[in-house]
Formats: C-alpha cells, sequence, structure tokens
C-alpha cells in the first residue's frame, strides 16, 4: 500500500512552510482565529465535517476553552454538536461516526481531560483500520491545548508523549497561525485518525479568554485555500553549528535561545518538529549531518518524553554525524506545579535552552 | 416479565412463517456448531490464539439481527463470533480468521476477539468491555446527520453496564434521540463475578429510566421474545423514538474463556438454564407444527455441519498471514 507514513521521508522535497510568495491576499490572525477560520472552511466544502466537544457552541458561551470555535453554530446549527461532560463518550461517537462516513473534529477542553478518554483514542481510533485488514478508515480530527499556564497540575500537562508510540495515530503540534490552520485542513482531509496539539500560550485567544503570558504566534494567513502536510518538520532558522529541536512554545524559546547565541557568534539552526508522529527524519537528518550537534527541547518531564525518542531515532539513523552526545533540556520529572517561581522552575526556557546548546559545542 | 420458561408454546409458533422460523433455527444451529467445532479445535492445539464463546446465547444474536435490514449495523464484543454469524458473515471468513488466515474477515490481523466485516454492518468487534458503546452511538449520530434510515443494533454483556463508557454513551444516544438498540445479554456473570454483586438493581433494563429511554427485560432464551422486541425497538428506533435498552436474559453453558470449566456456576442453576437452552426449546417448539418434522431439523443440522467442515477445511489450507504484511494496513 502506498503511504507516505511508511518508512521514512528521507528524500522529500525541501519544506516550505510559509510560502509567502505565492500568496497575494493576507490577513494576520492569532492560531484560534485561524483554527475557526479553517474548521468554518472546511464545514463549508464538506458537508460530512463537524464539531464535537464540551461548550463549543453555546449561544453567549466561549466557543470552546480558547474561544476556536466561537460563533460558528451560527452557520452549522446542526453541525457544532455540544456534548455532555463525558469525554471518553464523546470520543467514542467521534470513532464511530469517522467509521460510518463521516469527519469529526473533536476536542477536549484541557489536554489533560484526554485520559478520560484514553481506551477511544488508543484501543478503537488508532486500531480500527489494522484491526479490520484494512478496510474500515477513522478520519477523526483531535484537538488538544497543553502546556503550564498558571493552572497547576491537571490544566497544564503535555500529553503528546502519551501518543506518539501509539501505531495508527498521527499526531501534530502547531506553532504559529499558518501551520495551525494549513494542518487542521490536511488532518481533516486525511482518512487517518490525527491528533493537534495545540498550546494555550500561543492561541492569541483575546477577551475575557485571553492567556497572560501569551506569546505572539499570529501569522500573515492568505485568504487562498491552503494546506500544510502531516509530516514534515519546518527550518525556521538556518545556522551551521548546533541543531535546535523543539514544538510549540519550545520552538518560540528555541529561536530566542538563537538569538542569544548569534550575539555570542554562535549560529544555531532551529527546527519546529511539528510531526510528532511520523517524525520528519529527512529535515532533522540533513540538519543534523550539516551541525553535528543537537539540542532538544520538550515541554513536560524529561523521562519517557518526545525528545527520548526523537534523540535515540537520531543516534541509530545519524549517530556517525554526531560530534557530541545529543542533549535534551526538559522539564523536571514533578507535576506541573502552581506558583509562578515553580512553574519557571519547571519549563525549560530561552536561558537554559542556550546553555545546553554552549555546552555541546564544547565538544 | 416473568423469568425465563422452558418452551415456546405451539400457539406463538403457529403465528409464524415456517420458512422464517426455520431460517432463525438453522441460524442458531450454525452459531451452536461454530462455537463447538471451534472449541474442538481449539482444545486440540490446533487453532492459536484465545477464544470466547457463546454457546446457549444463540438466541439474543439471532433475534435481534432478524429484526434488522441488511444495511443496519451492529456493533460486538470480545464474545463475537455469534453476532458475526447472525449479522450475514459467512463460516468461511469467520473460520480463516480464527487461523490467521490472509483469506479471513480482517486478514488475520483481528483474531477471534475482533472479528467483523464491515460490508455487512460489523466493524472489528471491541473486546474493551464497554468500548463499543459510545462507538455504537457515534455510528447512530452518523445516520442522523446523513439523513439515513438505518440503525445500530449495539450488544454488550451485563458487566459492561458498570462501566462508565455505558452511562456516556447510552446518555448521549438518549439526549440526541439516537436509532441505537442497546442489547444487554445478561447471562448473569461478567467473567466469574455473578451480576448480583456489582448492582443493587434487579434488572438492567431499570437502567433505562435514568436515561429518559424506555427499557425491558426479555427472555433472551426464546428467539421469538428477542425477535419481536427488537423489531418494535426498531421501529421505535426508526420513528425517532430511540434509543432503547433491551435486556436479553440469556445464559453462558461454556466457561468464560479457553479451559474455563465454570466452577463459579452453581449445579442447580446450569441444569435450570440448561432446560432453558434456546436451540432445544425452538426445536420443541417447531415440531408442534404439522409442516414441520425432525428429519427436516436434522437435515439443516447435516448442512450446517458440512458448512463448518468445509470452513476449517478451507482454514486449514488457506495462506496464513505471512510476516510481509505485518506493516500493512496501519494508516489509510
Amino acid at each position: 500500500m502506498a503511504t507516505p507514513w511508511v518508512g521514512e521521508a528521507e528524500t522529500r522535497e525541501p519544506c516550505k512552510g510559509d510560502a509567502k510568495d505565492t500568496i497575494t491576499s493576507m490577513k494576520r490572525q492569532g492560531i484560534a482565529e485561524a483554527l475557526r477560520e479553517g474548521i468554518a472552511e472546511e464545514m463549508r466544502r464538506d458537508e460530512r465535517v463537524f464539531c464535537l466537544g464540551e461548550d463549543i457552541g453555546v449561544p453567549g458561551g466561549w466557543g470552546g476553552a480558547f474561544t476556536v470555535t466561537l460563533g460558528l453554530e451560527k452557520e452549522f446549527p446542526r453541525r457544532i454538536i455540544d456534548t455532555p461532560i463525558a469525554e471518553l463518550g464523546f470520543f467514542g461517537v467521534a470513532v464511530g461516526a469517522a467509521m460510518i462516513g463521516m469527519r469529526p473534529i473533536v476536542d477536549v477542553q484541557y489536554s489533560d481531560f484526554i485520559f478520560l478518554a484514553m481506551d477511544q483514542v488508543v484501543n478503537n481510533a488508532a486500531k480500527m483500520r489494522y484491526m479490520s485488514g484494512g478496510k474500515v478508515k477513522v478520519p477523526m480530527v483531535m484537538r488538544l491545548p497543553v502546556g503550564a499556564t498558571g493552572r497547576g497540575a491537571q490544566h497544564a500537562q503535555n500529553p503528546e508523549r502519551y501518543f506518539t508510540g501509539v501505531p495508527g495515530l498521527k499526531v501534530v503540534a502547531v506553532a504559529n497561525a499558518y501551520d495551525a490552520k494549513g494542518m487542521l485542513k490536511s488532518a481533516v482531509r486525511d482518512d487517518n485518525p490525527v491528533m493537534i496539539f495545540e498550546h494555550k500560550l500561543l492561541y492569541g485567544s483575546k477577551g475575557a479568554r485571553a492567556e497572560s503570558g501569551a506569546l505572539d504566534a499570529t501569522g500573515d494567513i492568505p485568504d487562498a485555500d491552503y494546506t500544510v502536510p502531516l509530516g514534515e518538520a519546518a527550518v525556521r532558522r538556518e545556522g551551521s553549528r548546533v541543531t535546535m529541536l523543539g514544538w510549540l512554545l519550545m520552538h518560540h524559546f528555541c529561536m530566542a535561545a538563537a538569538d542569544a547565541l548569534a550575539a555570542e557568534g554562535i549560529d544555531a539552526e532551529v527546527i519546529d518538529v511539528r510531526s510528532l508522529a511520523p517524525f520528519d527524519y529527512g529535515t532533522i537528518g540533513r540538519s543534523v549531518r550539516k551541525t553535528g550537534h543537537v539540542v532538544i527541547v520538550e515541554e513536560g518531564p524529561k523521562t519517557g518524553g518526545v525528545s527520548a525518542e526523537l534523540a535515540a531515532g537520531i543516534m541509530e539513523r545519524f549517530g556517525d554525524s554526531l560530534m557530541a552526545p545529543v542533549v535534551r533540556v526538559a522539564s523536571a520529572d514533578v507535576p506541573t506545579p502552581f506558583a509562578p517561581a515553580l512553574e519557571n522552575a519547571y519549563r525549560p526556557d530561552a536561558a537554559r535552552i542556550a546553555e545546553a546548546a554552549r555546552q555541546v559545542l564544547v565538544y | 416479565m416473568a423469568g425465563p420458561t422452558t418452551e415456546i408454546s405451539a400457539e406463538r409458533i403457529a403465528e409464524y412463517d415456517r420458512d422464517f422460523l426455520l431460517s432463525l433455527y438453522e441460524r442458531m444451529v450454525l452459531i451452536r456448531q461454530f462455537e463447538e467445532r471451534v472449541k474442538f479445535l481449539f482444545l486440540q492445539g490446533s487453532m492459536p490464539g484465545t477464544i470466547h464463546q457463546c454457546n446457549g446465547q444463540e438466541a439474543t444474536a439471532v433475534g435481534v439481527c432478524a429484526a434488522l435490514d441488511s444495511d443496519d449495523y451492529i456493533t460486538s464484543t470480545h464474545r463475537p463470533h455469534g453476532h458475526a454469524l447472525a449479522k450475514g458473515l459467512t463460516p468461511d471468513e469467520l473460520m480463516c480468521e480464527l487461523f490467521g488466515c490472509s483469506t479471513g474477515c480482517c486478514k488475520g490481523k483481528g483474531g477471534s476477539m475482533h472479528v467483523g466485516n464491515i460490508d455487512k454492518g460489523m466493524p472489528p468487534a471491541i473486546a474493551i468491555v464497554g468500548g463499543g458503546i459510545p462507538v455504537a452511538t457515534g455510528m447512530a449520530l452518523a445516520f442522523k446527520l446523513q439523513e439515513r434510515p438505518q440503525l445500530v443494533a449495539c450488544f454488550f454483556g451485563d458487566g459492561a453496564t458498570s462501566e462508565g463508557a455505558f452511562h456516556e454513551g447510552v446518555n448521549m444516544a438518549a439526549i440526541w434521540n439516537l436509532p441505537v438498540i442497546y442489547a444487554c445479554e445478561n447471562n448473569l456473570y461478567g467473567a466469574s463475578t455473578r451480576i448480583d454483586k456489582v448492582t443493587r438493581l434487579d434488572h438492567v433494563a431499570d437502567r433505562a429510566a435514568g436515561y429518559g429511554i424506555r427499557g425491558e427485560t426479555v427472555d433472551g432464551n426464546d428467539v421469538l421474545a428477542v425477535y419481536e422486541a427488537a423489531g418494535q425497538a426498531a421501529e421505535e428506533c426508526r420513528s425517532g423514538r430511540g434509543p432503547v435498552l433491551l435486556e436479553l436474559l440469556t445464559y453462558r453453558l461454556t466457561g468464560h474463556s479457553r479451559r474455563d470449566p465454570s466452577h463459579y456456576q452453581p449445579e442447580e442453576e446450569r441444569q435450570e438454564w440448561d432446560a432453558r437452552e434456546p436451540i432445544g426449546r425452538m426445536r420443541r417448539g417447531l415440531v408442534q407444527r404439522d409442516d414441520v418434522d425432525a428429519a427436516d431439523l436434522e437435515r439443516i443440522r447435516a448442512n450446517i455441519d458440512r458448512r463448518i467442515e468445509e470452513a476449517v477445511e478451507k482454514a486449514r489450507r488457506d495462506p496464513k498471514a505471512t510476516a510481509g504484511e505485518l506493516m500493512t494496513d496501519v494508516f489509510a
């Protein structure tokens, strides 16, 4: 069966994450707005697409926890479906509807709640196609907001790690508005279950749903339809000395660290990993072979994280190009704390990332 | 309802068309003989894997599926062979799957606990207890959004009613008036734990009131009673008055799995349920008709035994799944 998801995309064309040169008409949007527009466009294009979740279409409500579906129920009264607080149940509902030819977009308000739906995601969504011998398709999109944001231990985790090793799932993480809309569209059009991780500090949610400490992840969003492929990493800053790999908020921190390193004359290459399952070892490998030094940055406890798999994968594939051991910068192995000082200590920051790069360059 | 009885009266048997009755009988015998043959092959060691069998529960699968249209769907459980045969999967495609053949209904990638064929209205059986309940709700939501008239019959056991998935899945179908028949096969035991240890309710059907839907307790070893209850539930679902919870009282005449000798089933209880077992009961009912005699029924059984033997021969002969197929069918 021809699928680009089997094996590794070693010979793929270079990534064109922001192909601005081909676009004429644009507008500036944040991630929440871009996702909202992407969902609406896909729902207009394809009547099989519908949204399922908590508080997503209540008039006078919020449009989900982070305003992504705000107002969509006016245009799609039948296809923006508010559920009871029942994550296990409505993720199962999404699996069943997807098997019958619908294309659900289902979200949890905070990714921490996905643990309630684990059985449906891992045992049903991911495995149905294989168990059926290739007869059943489960084209569903799952959206999950992550990140430590002053809410303590249960509204703060980065659960990407629990899904990247589940065969049958595609997992992406979107760090800017352009990718958010483009990858959402690719996910809706994909015939497989796709998890999209989003970061609370990057949404650009406004008004009462704004997040303190948010970063600017807005982008120039073309008016024309576009997609961003699901399986590709993006080189966001070219450099020659060290490869810095991160995603979501950590990608932004890597960019800041690269600025600091540049002031010291250290030329860092920064890659937004974006596709966590599968990894784009083509793009990553080209960079590793060029720099020979790797720093991987992850929000979430270091032990058993996505970065562990990525480090091992780099060692296996490109170990002969490495001039130093791969270094990981990740959160401490503790639950996400509440107090601002503790949270800042928990989450990697640009200073720690830059320091890790300096250390790896000692070799 | 009153407790299950041991007979089907001549009057009720007389109300039905002969061929229809014989088709129900034939389908139940097919399931029983299939399970008996599978058990032998498993104990003999010629079949890989594990098995969860439905001997004694044939009337629930056959009665419900007889009330469905061919384009309706079912969901099933870790004990799916009977549901599959009742929904129209062939003994060949099932037996080949159980033998790990690439010609099986899931190309040997599903196995006993995941048999299914979506083209025949049965996605792979879901072997996590209760896991299929929200999925059935979602299939019915798709029908509603697509404005299609189909319905889903969702099979699960009494054990599943303790799962959160039961509560969440049934509740969502209730609030959205979805066309689902929740068919609870209450065989009194979740694995080895008797139902009265895990609920204070006398009947699973009583749970329906908690969701504002209709529930009914049915003699699940009387295939006609099951057929009639499922037919009424189907009619309600198709006219927008679903979902319905049917509690089908039945009994497992074999172990929970593999070599389970069922020592937790009291001898007296087993004897009572042996007397209510659905196939003998249907046979005794049928021969009360002037147009059915024992030889007709014997012929049906002989034909089925031949079909099953052919399925076994095919499964022994057909190509088994090979390592070359390991990596396919993960993604669409």
